[in-house]
């Protein structure tokens, strides 16, 4: 195959694929699954209750 | 000291892997205050050439020292401190293994210090921010594979079902940055320290500022970005703004990045309409930057009344005030007729440091903050009121720093391309540099209050460290296999 000609497939089939993503995470179904995802890091407590050592 | 029971790592329960965290948290404070100091030298040598002594503490050999120092040793280890925690607590497991993790740390700070004894003593390949010689490439590699299958590794055994957005930012800079320094350090060693790339000329040139630009694009955003989305939710206590957005500027960022290098080049050797690509991609990259910036300041909407009091958090939107700022300022400068001004004046300077002390050091820094009181087992750090200081000297130093190179710049620009009615030159090169020192002294200024600002960081830090003991979380029974 002509090295350019794969160039371009290449570049097209990237834009393609960002076109894809895009319109996955506006569709429905992503979006529950996004809810949760956004919250794990906030409900997860990691902060130490009892302090450690002394004044 | 009195130890508590309820914090030691108990026999059965399983722990997070917090050591490597402690230790490159630690060495984050240590070299950022290093890596600074040598900037603030170079900037006293530029206001005072006097200083510029012999050739091993002279201006030429200790810059690549400097950016090396803030961006590999300072930036590189706040990342790696940052990543092993987040991906720990997201995925709710320990890093796959504790092994390898010490030895990315300790293979990291090796690197780092043979980077300070061959940059002065003139062992440089000459690629800017690429300038270790190959046998340290080859190790830096080493470590760095390392590194990739520790993230991956642990990511691969998460318990939970998704991937939180902030390793996908931190996955993408491990990959991209293995490859760009696999690609731009290819070369052909003639000694032990000295080599020549295996590119000539204009190729050379294009792939080293693929290599630049991406290394902006990746280490210093990307991975940032991934600090980001981490720590300013979890600083406000309230989940990302839009975390679908979060998932479309990612891919935005990661499919446009790599077109955007040749903007290093205008007006050069290379092929015009490379130029024009590099432009091009370029200003598209503004939508991605400030999707990212948006979407981390919104975080804050309902909670705004935290910035009040709250100087990490301050720390950490300022951060993405300074990213939004700079990545504006960027597309604005990769176009050609702005570039013709902007290319090789203090500009240029001004625009880095925007985006370093601004974006990647203040989000660094808030991040750490963040982290130490959590690794040592207390609540918070010995003092509120020193991180507040310690905010508004950095402030104050990134706002004189930039504003003292733009307008430098400028000048620069401006006397460079003067010219009189019969077409000779208005202005001698030296016209230019004796305009340009009262901004030097003013650099000088904002770079030592910046510099003192880490001071008060380290103090902070090692008083923190003494209230406290270290301590390893137990990973939480809900976030636990089978749980």
């Amino acid at each position: 195959m002509d090295i350019n000609l794969f160039r371009q497939i290449i570049t097209v089939a990237g834009l393609v694929c960002f076109v894809a993503i895009a319109l996955w995470a506006y569709g429905r179904p992503a979006a529950g699954r996004f809810d949760e995802a956004a919250m794990q890091p906030i409900n997860d407590d990691d902060l130490p209750h009892e302090q450690a050592g002394s004044k | 000291m009195q130890a508590n029971s309820a914090l030691e790592p108990q026999t059965g329960v399983e722990t997070f892997n917090y050591r490597v965290v402690r230790q490159f948290s630690i060495m984050t404070v240590v070299w950022g205050i290093v890596g600074m100091l040598v900037g603030v030298i170079i900037a006293a040598q530029m206001a005072w050439p006097e200083l510029n002594f012999g050739p091993y503490f002279h201006f030429g050999r200790l810059r690549p020292l400097h950016t090396n120092a803030v961006i590999f040793a300072f930036g590189g280890c706040a990342l790696f401190a940052t990543s092993y925690y987040v991906v720990q607590r997201t995925c709710g497991v320990r890093l796959i293994s504790d092994k390898l993790a010490a030895f990315t740390f300790w293979g990291w700070q090796l690197v780092i210090v043979l980077a300070a004894i061959t940059l002065p003593l003139g062992f440089t390949s000459g690629k800017e921010y690429a300038e270790l010689e190959w046998p340290i490439d080859i190790l830096i590699t080493i470590v760095w594979v390392s590194y990739a299958i520790v993230f991956f590794g642990t990511i691969a055994k998460r318990t939970q079902k998704h991937i939180y957005v902030a390793n996908w930012f931190y996955g993408a800079f491990i990959l991209a940055v293995a490859l760009l320094h696999i690609v731009n350090s290819m070369a052909v060693p003639v000694s032990m320290w000295k080599s020549y790339s295996v590119y000539a000329g204009a190729v050379d040139a294009m792939v080293q500022w693929w290599y630049g630009h991406n290394a902006v694009g990746f280490f210093l955003t990307a991975a940032f970005l991934g600090m980001m989305y981490y720590f300013v939710p979890k600083q406000a206590g309230r989940p990302v703004y839009s975390y679908r957005l979060s998932v479309v500027h990612f891919w935005a960022l990661v499919f446009t990045y790599m077109w955007a290098g040749p903007h290093h080049l205008h007006y050069t050797a290379l092929p015009d309409w490379t130029q024009s690509v590099g432009m091009t991609f370029s200003l598209i990259l503004l939508a991605p930057s400030w999707g990212g910036m948006i979407n981390g300041i919104m975080t804050l909407s309902g909670a705004w009344h935290k910035l009040r009091t709250d100087p990490i958090l301050k720390f950490l939107i300022t951060a993405l005030s300074f990213y939004g700022m700079s990545t504006f300022e960027g597309p604005m400068m990769s176009i050609k007729t702005v570039n013709a001004l902007s290319h090789y004046t203090d500009w240029t300077i001004g625009h880095v440091h925007s985006g370093a002390l601004g974006w990647v050091a203040m989000i660094s820094i808030g991040s750490i903050y963040y982290l130490i009181p959590r690794l040592f087992g207390r609540e918070k750090m010995y003092s509120i009121k020193l991180i507040e200081a310690h905010f508004w000297m950095a402030t104050l130093g990134v706002v004189l720093y930039i504003a003292a190179m733009w307008v430098s710049g400028v000048t620069q620009g401006l006397m460079w391309r003067a010219t009189n009615a019969d077409g000779t030159l208005t202005y001698a090169f030296i016209d230019s540099v004796k305009a340009s020192y009262d901004y030097y002294y003013i650099r000088v200024l904002g770079g030592v209050l910046y510099l003192g600002g880490m001071f008060l960081m380290a103090y902070n830090m090692v008083r923190t460290i003494m209230q406290g003991k270290s301590v390893d979380a137990p990973i939480p029974a809900l976030q636990h296999a089978h749980a």
